[in-house]
């Protein structure tokens, strides 16, 4: 009994760094770029759907095809906030909300068009299947164990790219104020297009190992993005380490509630997040 | 050095800066006085891009910049202070001034970082590097608003009435920071209503009023000027 509930909550953390992969991006978006992208969870799954092509039409292995869709997704981000994005940001939050929710729906019928309602994965091999035994009846799986590593190592390379490099100065003073930034010689509307081609890398990263993970189809956006808000808003805005511990009580409550039948999986998730916000609603650790 | 031709900002039909000509010399200390409403801060937005002109011309070290961005002036040397200090709240003094020697300093992270260290000794914030911004006291975030000025190495430096609300203690506090800047070659203009603050170190002193200049030269002979002690003075002549 108690084995299985360690190895429960050993597949919710996991899952957990999943969901964090899906939160820094937003993370950054909320706490950077100061807007909630509505079209979050869409652009995962639009990556996700260009890393299907590139796999199954090309025969790309899927790391590879990762490696490709990286910097395609950071000038995507670029292009997306200087043409489009940036254009909607003011002192009002609605425009930004409006048009993001619009791209939201542009991306989902434009994936419906290009390939139908069908649920799609990446095959990911033996990668996929591979588990490591840790005794006593508690095995964890390769793939979730990568997916979490990699989603500490994002999250502590996001950290010190915002905290210990020119670029982080930079983006983190406009993000603070962009009249007092202009002054100082930043050109706030190139720095938030590549602060946005930052999240767009993380998206890529997510797609990659989302896609290989679960399911997906075009209307699987809205879905991703919510569990991202909810890691974010446990978390607490704007701070990426609490974002990966957002992602984890997600992934345990979650985890927990399928313990107790399938179809409080979900439902668990969103319960604790309610009952956290109602108690701590500037979530669970706050950026200082 | 800086050179501003037949300048006007309107606003509608409100005329704030109204044909306006100014040169400035390197190394001077360049003194403004004005009523308020006078266009001196419409001024200093507009030598800096946040506003543009509605006519005239902005010439910097030969090179026109009427229709330079803000972040381009600030790179091509021209330094400016608020009036009302507007740091990056969240961030500490330290990261404040390291935010100006990235960016409109142009420095590598190493040197600015070392740069910054020296600018918040400079201005006596050594004390302070790790406080929030938005934690400091007045004299501090003055201070501050001057050291991330000046981390920016501009050659012109923009200071507006940054005397203002300052007690004489403090004022002499800043004075000496001013002192020090135009040691090390900088030339600045200051806008400033506190004149035994400005006349110690103004080489030159010019009167805005009505959006244009009444009367320029030195400290003394623009003070005992008659125009300018009826119009700022409020004696009669």
């Amino acid at each position: 009994m108690l084995a299985a509930i360690v190895n429960q909550i050993l597949q919710g953390v996991l899952l957990g760094g999943l969901y964090a992969m899906f939160a820094m991006g937003l993370s950054l978006s909320v706490g950077i770029l100061r807007f909630v992208n509505i079209a979050h969870g869409d652009l995962i799954v639009a990556a996700s759907f260009l890393l299907l092509t590139l796999t199954s039409q090309l025969g790309l292995p899927p790391f590879l095809a990762v490696l490709l869709v990286i910097p395609v997704a950071f000038g995507g981000g670029y292009l997306l906030q200087r043409l489009l994005f940036q254009r909607a940001l003011g002192k009002s939050v609605l425009p930004i909300i409006l048009v993001t929710f619009g791209l939201s729906i542009i991306i989902q019928n434009g994936l419906l068009g290009a390939y139908g309602a069908d649920t799609r994965k990446v095959a990911g091999g033996a990668f996929e299947t591979a588990t490591l035994a840790l005794g006593d009846g508690v095995n964890i799986g390769v793939l979730p164990l990568t997916i979490f590593l990699t989603a500490v190592a994002m999250i502590g390379l996001l950290d010190r790219l915002l905290y210990a490099t020119r670029i982080g100065a930079r983006i983190r003073a406009v993000s603070d104020d962009v009249a007092t930034a202009d002054l100082v010689g930043l050109p706030s509307a190139r720095i938030y297009a590549i602060a946005m081609g930052v999240v767009g890398v993380t998206i890529a990263i997510s797609a990659g190992f989302m896609s290989i993970w679960t399911n997906f189809d075009p209307a699987s956006g809205p879905s991703r993005l919510i569990t991202a808000f909810e890691a974010v808003v446990l978390g607490g805005l704007g701070s990426l380490w609490g974002t990966l511990a957002g992602g984890i009580v997600l992934g345990v409550a979650q985890s927990l509630g399928a313990q107790v039948d399938a179809a409080w999986q979900v439902l668990a998730g969103h319960l604790v997040f309610l009952t956290v916000f109602l108690i701590r609603p500037q979530g669970l650790f706050p950026r200082s | 050095m800086l050179e501003l031709q037949s300048l006007y900002r309107h606003f509608g039909s409100l005329k704030v800066i109204d044909g306006l000509d100014l040169s400035v010399a390197k190394g001077e200390v360049l003194g403004v006085l004005g009523p308020n409403g006078a266009g001196k801060t419409t001024l200093f937005n507009v030598i800096l891009g946040v506003l543009a002109p509605t006519a005239g011309k902005i010439i910097f070290e030969g090179r026109e910049m009427t229709r330079m961005r803000p972040w381009d002036r600030c790179r091509a040397g021209i330094g400016r202070t608020y009036q009302v200090p507007k740091p990056f709240s969240n961030m500490s003094a330290y990261e404040n001034v390291l935010a100006g020697a990235v960016s409109g300093g142009g420095l590598p992270l190493r040197q600015a970082r070392d740069w910054a260290m020296e600018v918040l000794d400079l201005t006596g914030l050594d004390h302070r590097t790790a406080s929030p911004a938005g934690s400091l006291s007045l004299l501090d975030l003055k201070r501050l608003e001057f050291a991330k000025a000046i981390a920016c190495r501009p050659r012109l430096l923009l200071l507006d009435e940054i005397a203002g609300g300052l007690t004489d203690y403090e004022c002499d506090a800043l004075l000496e920071i001013v002192q020090t800047v135009r040691k090390q070659g900088a030339t600045i203009i200051w806008i400033e209503h506190v004149i035994h603050a400005l006349r110690r170190v103004a080489t030159r002193l010019a009167v805005l009023y009505g959006g244009a200049i009444i009367s320029n030269g030195a400290p003394d002979a623009v003070l005992a000027d008659p125009k300018v002690r009826e119009v700022y003075l409020g004696v009669e002549a």
